[in-house]
């Protein structure tokens, strides 16, 4: 199938201006990270809402009076002010600018796809690109549930640095793929790997700011409660878990397809092991007394740094039967 | 003997212990990792052998401690062995609880409610059989049990999320299935490489001799293979203009089963994800490559061709190396023949690119072949004993002055040189070959179903939460009923506030709604 020069070039167009996007709505969030009080009223709100029910490790507290009013905490109706602060209004605008992003970084990857004719993850600049939409969009259903909007800078910055690099070293013009990837599998396979993948960005980097704030370090106190973090982690590890697990056998399934055998030690599938008994082991160790808090959190960050380590290096360094990076 | 008892006692319960099950789980991490790191046998051979002479004496370290065979080596065997023990022993107890919880009531109202992370209360004008045929109706779908309390007070436990527990245990043991199947295919399977010329070149699955390499499982001593014969007519490929591959397809036919006897041949395209599955093997396209096509005529008048598939060295326009031997027609001292032997050795390109006299191969499709051969006339050492590659010519034989270097030349497709004893070697033009799996694994059906069950049980178990919730019913004494509920989830799974609300709000807001 011939190449859609037009749409690639949109696309190439959309991918840019996500990238910048994403840059300014960083800065708007580390704006309100900076500029917001550590004893803002809105953090005593998510304190009184969330704190109490820290004990049972559970959610909200609930107290049902004679009158019916329940104090269970949602977001933005604990906040009384008629007025946001300053910080307040930087981090709404922020937001605002990540959900545009998100949208062009959406629009990009779909140009890609029609101008090529098929999924849109066939070499590294397409595969990361879906990794970090995940990622973005990830970040953006757990910012409406959980008081960790203004965190946004911390899991953008990574998610640009990664843009960046897919966009200029590791970039493949729009084309077709290789024999060995024409594959219905293509679309399943690697799809839920990316965003299985991306989605374990937002509670790696959700365990680093944990582990900064639990260190105790007065510098580390305008970070959200700790329990919030390990929130983060936990709920977007238990929502990848099973989607890298589903990932990994689909790929073994394409394999027996493909190369002969289900699984053979390529170095790309024994790193993907590696990691998924990291991440097994991350949830035992949350469920087991002793090792929650600290050091559960040390074994997510330690899985994020093999997702990346396999992205990168096991990509572009070592050769094995996974070397469709594109990059020449 | 006690203290016998105590020891295998207090090994099991440290082996089965979470903190031991975890540290377990970073070994197998850590083991693993440097099969990925370090080149491994049964990925290839050969960068083991440069790893090892490249690195000394810690090559041969490694080499001796496993590390070049991590998934076959007695400590990775040692980790996951310990691991599965350790698994089985956290598993049996875990199985024996659950069957006795599936059958168990639920526990008994704690008295006080409000000491519950999750709690509410209310007072309502409605008597307490109707509060509590209320709960019943709300309650629908949870495992329940009503009592009988003191003061005239009544009260419910629930509780509801047992299939949280069924999807762990499917989980866990789904993974030890999975790691038994995976085994029995490692003992009871093979895996077998052979390159079959297009045109019409054949292979019989009939016996190990008949594959250029085969890996036996633990069990498989190769004389039951299951018979199967293929015939490769034609292979064609696809290219883009930039040189990448776009299709490859080579047109086969296979007999098996009643076929073999009846001598019926089945056409399949056989192409690079869509492998033939027939007599519980199956058949891979693997690679492609070609035979250079060179016939040799001797100074006595006779011919002879030659057609041995050379081995691409370059994968993207696979410029390709080989050597093609030849023993001269009618000799029969072995003396003779060994001062006569030809072999023509060089580099293949299916598209010539001549640089100045330099060739070099400008496109994978064979669109204008041409070879650069070096021809060597003597002793090939083909009877030396010691085994050589039909790939390349003995360089031992070269450096002892056996084998001779008689002509140098580039030739294109028709085009042929003399040598000085007036042999003439033309060259007629290039055939493919493709390089053909079989793979034998009577359990890897069984790997799936387990795949299957690994992924259902986590879904389940990841997503179900366990809970529970009270409530109690007691008369206030002025004719009104006090209802207090609370709520417990037995995970960490956060998420049960919502789901507890909205309980509680339709348990107690009755009097609101009156």
């Amino acid at each position: 199938m011939p190449v859609n020069q037009a749409l690639a070039t949109y696309s190439d167009w959309t991918y840019a201006a996500a990238v910048v996007v994403y840059v300014v709505a960083a800065v708007l969030y580390l704006c309100e990270q900076a500029f917001s009080r550590a004893k803002a009223p809105r953090r005593e709100a998510v304190a009184a809402g969330v704190g109490a029910g820290v004990g049972a490790g559970a959610g909200g507290d609930v107290r049902v009076a004679g009158t019916g009013a329940d104090g269970t905490w949602t977001p933005g109706r604990v906040v009384a002010a008629p007025r946001p602060s300053r910080a307040e209004r930087l981090g709404r605008m922020g937001l605002a600018l990540n959900v545009l992003g998100a949208l062009l970084h959406l629009a990009s990857l779909v140009l890609r796809g029609l101008s090529t004719g098929r999924a849109p993850w066939g070499n590294m600049y397409e595969y990361g690109s879906l990794l970090t939409l995940a990622a973005v969009v990830t970040w953006l259903i757990l910012v409406r549930s959980l008081p960790v909007r203004r965190l946004g800078g911390f899991v953008l910055v990574p998610v640009v640095v990664l843009m960046f690099m897919g966009g200029t070293v590791l970039y493949a013009d729009a084309g077709p793929v290789t024999p060995p990837l024409q594959s219905y599998w293509l679309a399943i396979h690697v799809s839920i790997i990316a965003v299985g993948s991306g989605v374990l960005l937002v509670p790696g980097v959700a365990s680093v700011l944990y582990l900064l704030k639990s260190s105790g370090r007065a510098r580390f106190t305008r970070l959200p409660d700790a329990d919030a973090l390990d929130r983060v982690a936990y709920r977007s590890t238990v929502f990848a878990f099973p989607l890298f697990t589903i990932g990994i056998i689909c790929g073994a399934i394409w394999a027996e397809a493909a190369w002969g055998r289900f699984w053979g030690w390529d170095p790309k599938e024994t790193v993907a092991f590696v990691s998924w008994v990291v991440y097994a082991a991350y949830l035992h160790a949350r469920a087991t007394a002793g090792w929650r808090g600290r050091p559960a959190a040390w074994i997510n960050t330690l899985g994020f740094a093999l997702t990346v380590f396999n992205l990168f290096f096991i990509n572009l360094v070592t050769t094995g039967l996974h070397s469709y990076a594109g990059v020449s | 003997m006690r203290a016998a008892l105590a020891f295998l006692r207090n090994t099991w319960r440290g082996l089965t212990a979470m903190r031991t099950a975890l540290t377990l789980l970073f070994l197998l991490a850590l083991g693993a990792l440097p099969g990925a790191l370090l080149p491994q046998r049964s990925l290839n051979q050969q960068k083991v052998v440069e790893y090892i002479e490249e690195h000394g004496w810690w090559g041969r370290l490694l080499n001796r401690l496993q590390f070049f065979d991590v998934y076959a080596s007695t400590w990775f065997a040692a980790i996951y062995v310990l691991l599965f023990v350790s698994l089985v022993g956290c598993l049996l107890p875990r199985t024996w609880e659950y069957a006795k919880q599936m059958r168990a009531k639920p526990v008994l109202t704690p008295r006080n409610l409000a000491r519950m992370p999750h709690h509410g209360t209310a007072e309502t004008g409605e008597s307490v059989e109707d509060v509590m045929a209320r709960t019943r109706e709300r309650l629908r779908g949870w495992r329940l049990v009503e009592r009988e309390e003191a003061d005239g007070a009544r009260s419910v436990s629930a509780e509801r999320g047992f299939l949280r527990e069924t999807g762990n245990l499917v989980f866990h043991f789904a993974l030890l299935g999975l790691l038994i199947a995976f085994a029995l295919g490692k003992m009871f399977g093979y895996e077998g490489q052979v390159i079959v010329q297009a045109g019409g070149g054949q292979f019989c699955n009939s016996g190990v001799f008949n594959y250029d390499s085969f890996r036996p499982g633990l069990r498989v001593d190769g004389t039951r293979l299951t018979p199967f014969c293929v015939k490769v007519d034609r292979f064609h490929a696809t290219y883009l203009d930039n040189g990448q591959a776009e299709s490859f397809q080579a047109d086969i036919q296979y007999q098996s089963g009643a076929d073999l006897e009846s001598g019926t041949w089945r056409p399949y395209p056989l192409r690079v994800n869509s492998p033939l599955r027939t007599a519980g093997d199956r058949l891979y396209l693997l690679g492609h490559g070609y035979t250079p096509l060179f016939t040799v005529t001797f100074p006595n008048g006779e011919t002879r061709t030659g057609a041995t598939q050379w081995q691409p060295v370059n994968q993207v326009t696979l410029a390709s190396e080989g050597a093609t031997k030849f023993d001269p027609p009618g000799v029969t001292d072995a003396e003779r023949r060994r001062r006569e032997q030809l072999a023509i050795t060089g580099l293949l390109a299916p598209t010539a690119a001549f640089h100045g006299e330099l060739l070099d191969s400008g496109f994978p499709e064979a669109r204008d072949p041409a070879v650069a051969v070096d021809v060597y006339r003597g002793d090939l050492g083909t009877d030396s004993g010691r085994g050589q590659s039909i790939f390349s010519i003995d360089q031992e034989q070269v450096r002892d002055g056996k084998l001779v270097k008689v002509a140098r030349q580039n030739l294109r497709q028709g085009e042929q040189l003399t040598l000085d004893d007036g042999t003439v070697i033309r060259f007629d033009g290039v055939r493919d070959w493709v390089s053909l799996q079989v793979s034998h694994d009577p359990a890897q059906v069984w790997v799936l179903v387990f795949a299957v069950l690994v992924i259902l049980g986590l879904l389940v178990s990841l997503s179900v939460k366990r809970r529970r919730v009270w409530v109690r019913a007691k008369p206030s004494g002025d004719g009104r009923t006090v209802i207090e509920v609370g709520g417990l989830a037995r995970t960490d799974q956060a998420g049960y506030g919502a789901e507890f609300t909205a309980l509680s709000r339709d348990l107690l807001a009755h009097e609101e709604k009156s």
